[in-house]
């Protein structure tokens, strides 16, 4: 079953055409990688799905209904969470406060439960449950971003870079929990990242988007074995 | 010696309403950005919904003190509320996400409107009542200098450190409290994670109105007059203080309220009481010139 169908989607930033006609569907139980340079429109993509900014053709369906007119917070209450680019966690809260608001949407009972596991994941987050976020590392901020989203349950996850600038033993940890989400938990996942190497082998299916539109499409294996993508995202990486 | 504490204990007072109304301008400035040059006035809106209330009140036969005062509080909060809400829909939602500067310049319009909206349904003259809570304690004698409390003040600090609680409490502690931070923080995200900014915003402005309004009460016990203009004088007063303890610190509303109650009733005892307003305002400059972060308004440094 489809579980995400973006079809024919244009995004415009002011004067910039940053999405021209992207095509992409994520079925449930699946992780799809988009890999693309800087300025390919991949995080572009992750915002105009919570329509900021609103696309300006196309149409999203989420489970079925076209959520394209839909505001942020009520895409966000449908399922669906983001871990966005740069993390944004909220500095001057505690890493708790930062995981209610994860769960804010959520019923109360959820909550204990939830931080539990969020606890056995990420286990730095217990430790440092009283502490300022704006004081973590990069890496376990990047790991509180992560758990700040799943505490809403959400039935698709989004993942923009999230490998981004972290330490190689942080991006392992990274990949490896983006796996075991999937495998042991089910969950869908859509991820978005430079570090091809990393993104494709984890995933079920992989695009790349170039120039605001999707220009190759396969699982994982091709894509990693594609002497394009070899050229454009691996060797540079090495 | 005496008199000193005759001058705390006035500045506190005068501290106290400021401070109500300071928070209203670093809330709003927290969460959007823009000073609402317009919070002034809603303060002043509050003032005559609660003449207007006692008024009826008294016509109405009721002549128990604290009962008439809890129905005043209670409704002028709650009309008040209405009026923060109306404001920001009609005067600052629809210019979101246009400049910074259009809504700063939409809140003066505001300002002006509300005033000559006041001005033309309740008339220029002054408004006044007649002493609600009279009394007082003297409390020593020295040097023929009576030191004397009166009971209004006492109620007016009691309400607001009460309030004050209640409020940390809310912003510290409660899940609108902490969405009203989150937003703060980062908007988008807060909407990301399903938060509904614009209905926070909302709130944000109500509770703003409601701690006005409660000044607003508070300032017709303890005066007994107002007017159409009151708003301006006092609205910029706070904006100070706002400024004094750092513009978008709750805490720092509260203290600068109080530093520029403090120094308004030393300067007009010791000094000149004409030239009050010359002191606060001299003190504004002086902030913005060597302190422009505040008292508690510091930035933070942190990791991106």
């Amino acid at each position: 079953m489809n579980m995400l169908e973006i079809s024919g989607v244009h995004t415009h930033y002011g004067h910039v055409h940053a999405l021209k006609g992207v095509d992409l569907v994520v079925r449930s139980g699946e992780i799809v990688t988009l890999i693309g340079a800087n300025g390919a429109g991949k995080s572009t993509l992750m915002m105009t799905l919570f329509g900021v900014p609103h696309l300006s053709s196309g149409r999203i369906v989420f489970e079925g209904e076209d959520i394209s007119g839909l505001k942020a917070h009520q895409i966000s209450r449908r399922g669906i969470a983001l871990v966005p680019e740069g993390r944004r966690i909220f500095p001057r809260m505690t890493v708790l406060e930062n995981l209610q608001m994860g769960a804010a949407m959520s019923p109360a009972a959820h909550f204990g439960p939830d931080l539990e596991r969020m606890f056995a994941l990420f286990p730095v987050l217990e430790e440092r449950l009283l502490q300022r976020a704006g004081t973590l590392s990069g890496g376990e901020q990047q790991m509180l971003a992560i758990a700040r989203a799943l505490m809403a349950r959400p039935k698709l996850l989004l993942l923009d870079e999230p490998s981004l600038g972290l330490a190689p033993l942080y991006i392992r940890r990274v990949f490896d929990i983006i796996g075991e989400l999937n495998r042991d938990h089910g969950m869908t996942i859509l991820l978005v990242e430079q570090n091809a190497h990393h993104a494709l082998r984890v995933a079920h299916r992989g695009l790349v988007l170039q120039q605001g539109k999707v220009v190759l499409e396969g699982n994982g294996q091709e894509l990693l074995a594609n002497p394009a993508v070899r050229a454009a995202y691996l060797e540079a990486d090495q | 010696m005496a008199s000193i504490i005759q001058q705390l204990i006035n500045g506190l007072t005068l501290g106290s309403i400021y401070g109500l109304i300071a928070i209203g301008y670093t809330m709003v400035y927290g969460i959007i950005g823009m000073i609402n040059f317009a919070h002034g006035d809603i303060y002043m809106v509050s003032a005559f919904i609660a003449v207007t209330c006692f008024t009826l009140l008294a016509a109405a036969g009721i002549s128990s003190v604290p009962l008439a005062l809890l129905i005043v509080l209670a409704v002028t909060v709650a009309f008040t509320s209405v009026f923060g809400w109306s404001v920001e829909r009609t005067a600052y939602r629809p210019l979101r996400g246009s400049t910074r500067l259009a809504p700063l310049i939409s809140s003066i319009g505001m300002s002006i409107f509300l005033q000559n909206m006041v001005q033309v349904t309740q008339g220029a003259r002054v408004k006044s009542i007649p002493p609600i809570i009279t009394g007082g304690i003297d409390l020593f004698t020295r040097d023929g200098f009576n030191v004397h409390l009166a009971y209004s003040q006492i109620i007016i600090v009691m309400v607001t450190v009460a309030l004050m609680a209640v409020f940390t409490w809310l912003i510290t502690q409660t899940s609108f409290g902490r969405q009203q931070r989150a937003c703060e923080q980062d908007r988008t995200m807060a909407m990301l994670l399903g938060i509904d900014v614009d209905r926070t915003i909302s709130l944000t402005f109500m509770i703003g109105a409601a701690l006005a309004a409660v000044a607003g009460v508070l300032v017709t016990v303890y005066y007994g007059v107002i007017d159409f203009y009151i708003g301006f004088g006092a609205g910029i007063k706070a904006f100070t203080a706002a400024v004094l303890g750092g513009i978008g610190s709750l805490p720092g509303a509260m203290l600068g309220g109080l530093v520029i109650g403090l120094i308004e009733a030393f300067w007009a005892a010791y000094l000149s009481a004409e030239y009050k307003d010359v002191a606060t305002f001299s003190i504004l400059i002086l902030v913005l010139m060597f302190r422009p972060n505040g008292l508690l308004g510091r930035p933070e440094v942190e990791k991106v």
